[in-house]
């Protein structure tokens, strides 16, 4: 019999409802029935393998894609993928996407009146090291304004995606910064009923990582699922109901 | 010590911007073996428009049945230029569509082969977390002995197993319809 060692389900009140209506983008998009929970098979602990091939070592650093320094503050973010078992996650896929200094995305949907950068694009990638760690430099993004409610502002922020060893492990999240007085109001980030689970979206300041008279340094670990002990029939897993 | 997993968050309007790279909507270079397929459709919101923003992602085996990933162990011939990875944007009208190979069966947990299957993750504006749902095949006997399949109720199953288009060869129609009647089934496979 073939035993499939799966991934364990999230901690009730650590991941968002599809539905969470002060989010208004989530009313009309997220499913009205409940979800099916199924076991982990084959096809979900295994998962798009990445070689070296699909990475180009200079896309971690943003501010040198263009012939001009991009306006801004210059940041380092940078951090480890872990599983949850504390174990690092190796040679991890991470994308990122990000607004410009005056929080402004290079994409035809947004249309807000701060000005582009010609010097940044906001798209970089990268992937861990043996010990699950990864840095890139970028500068810090703006804020910027959307309409999900009146006055409504969108924390800083930068986007990321990882894809982890298997498809139960793919995840996509968003950083954000310590001190944004925004956090408090941004939907988005107070998706989740656990006030820890929130804390950790939020980078936190690092002396060892910034560079003297150069950049400020911001450390942001990244948690991805961890195996599970045991088969899927008679786990311990929770809050998968 | 156990750490808890990182929580989701939406990929918002501006994706593209970073995750355009690794687009691939064509799985199926030349010389890739097996019975090629397009499989074409639609996103669709609550009000029945096409969703513009969103994103499929589609991990699958090869038409032996095997996964290009170091976890398969099944005895099964490797191709090395078929990563079973596809990544599609939708258009202005919520369309999409990509061409791959058929899927091999692979092995369930209960040892008795899964029918055909394509996994697929769905993101969008609106979505705090991904949405987990398979693209089954039609006029496959091995659909009626599938063990996730045969965990959605027999009214639901149709809205993940594609349909054939009349008079195009190797053309099928699979649409994402995330409210109403006939809402497509989502999984619940934790993240």
């Amino acid at each position: 019999m073939t035993k499939i060692a799966g991934y364990q389900r999230p901690y009730p009140g650590t991941q968002p409802n599809h539905l969470h209506p002060p989010y208004v983008s989530s009313i009309k998009r997220a499913p009205t029935k409940p979800l099916i929970p199924m076991p982990h098979t084959l096809t979900e602990v295994t998962g798009p393998v990445f070689g070296s091939e699909s990475i180009d070592a200079k896309a971690c650093d943003l501010t040198r894609q263009h012939g001009g320094e991009p306006l801004g503050e210059r940041i380092i973010v940078s951090g480890r993928v872990l599983d949850e078992n504390s174990r690092p996650v190796p040679h991890a896929l991470i994308e990122v996407w990000q607004a410009n200094a005056a929080g402004r995305y290079l994409h035809k949907v947004d249309q807000h009146k701060a000005p582009l950068d010609p010097n940044f694009t906001g798209c970089g990638h990268t992937v861990t090291d043996s010990e699950g760690r990864y840095r890139f430099v970028t500068i810090k993004p703006g804020e910027y304004p959307w309409r999900n409610h009146y006055n409504a502002w969108r924390p800083a922020h930068i986007h990321f995606s990882l894809f982890g060893p298997a498809f139960a492990t793919r995840l996509v999240t968003q950083m954000y910064f310590p001190g944004d007085p925004l956090l408090s109001f941004d939907p988005i980030f107070n998706c989740t009923a656990d006030e820890k689970a929130r804390r950790r979206l939020i980078s936190i300041f690092d002396w060892e990582s910034t560079v003297p008279e150069e950049a400020l340094g911001y450390q942001f670990d990244i948690i991805l699922a961890g195996r599970d002990a045991t088969p899927w029939e008679d786990s311990r897993s929770h809050g998968s109901k | 010590m156990s750490l808890q997993a990182t929580t989701s968050q939406t990929v918002g309007p501006y994706f593209s911007i970073g995750l355009t790279r690794l687009k691939k909507d064509n799985l199926a270079s030349t010389g890739i073996s097996g019975e090629r397929i397009t499989i074409s459709g639609r996103v669709l919101d609550g009000d029945g428009a096409g969703v513009p923003d969103a994103m499929l992602e589609i991990w699958q085996a090869n038409s032996h049945g095997k996964y290009a990933h170091p976890e398969d162990t099944q005895n099964k011939n490797l191709e090395a230029a078929f990563q079973g990875y596809g990544r599609i944007l939708t258009d202005a009208n919520g369309a999409f569509r990509f061409q791959t190979i058929k899927p091999g069966s692979v092995a369930g947990p209960d040892d008795k082969p899964q029918a055909p299957h394509i996994a697929v993750s769905v993101f969008t504006r609106g979505l705090l977390r991904r949405l987990v749902t398979r693209i089954y095949f039609p006029d496959e006997s091995a659909n009626g002995g599938d063990l996730v399949l045969n965990l959605v109720e027999p009214a639901r199953r149709g809205t993940i197993i594609a349909h054939k288009v009349a008079g195009k060869e190797g053309h099928l129609e699979w649409n994402v319809i995330l409210q109403g009647d006939k809402e497509t089934v989502f999984f619940d496979i934790g993240l």
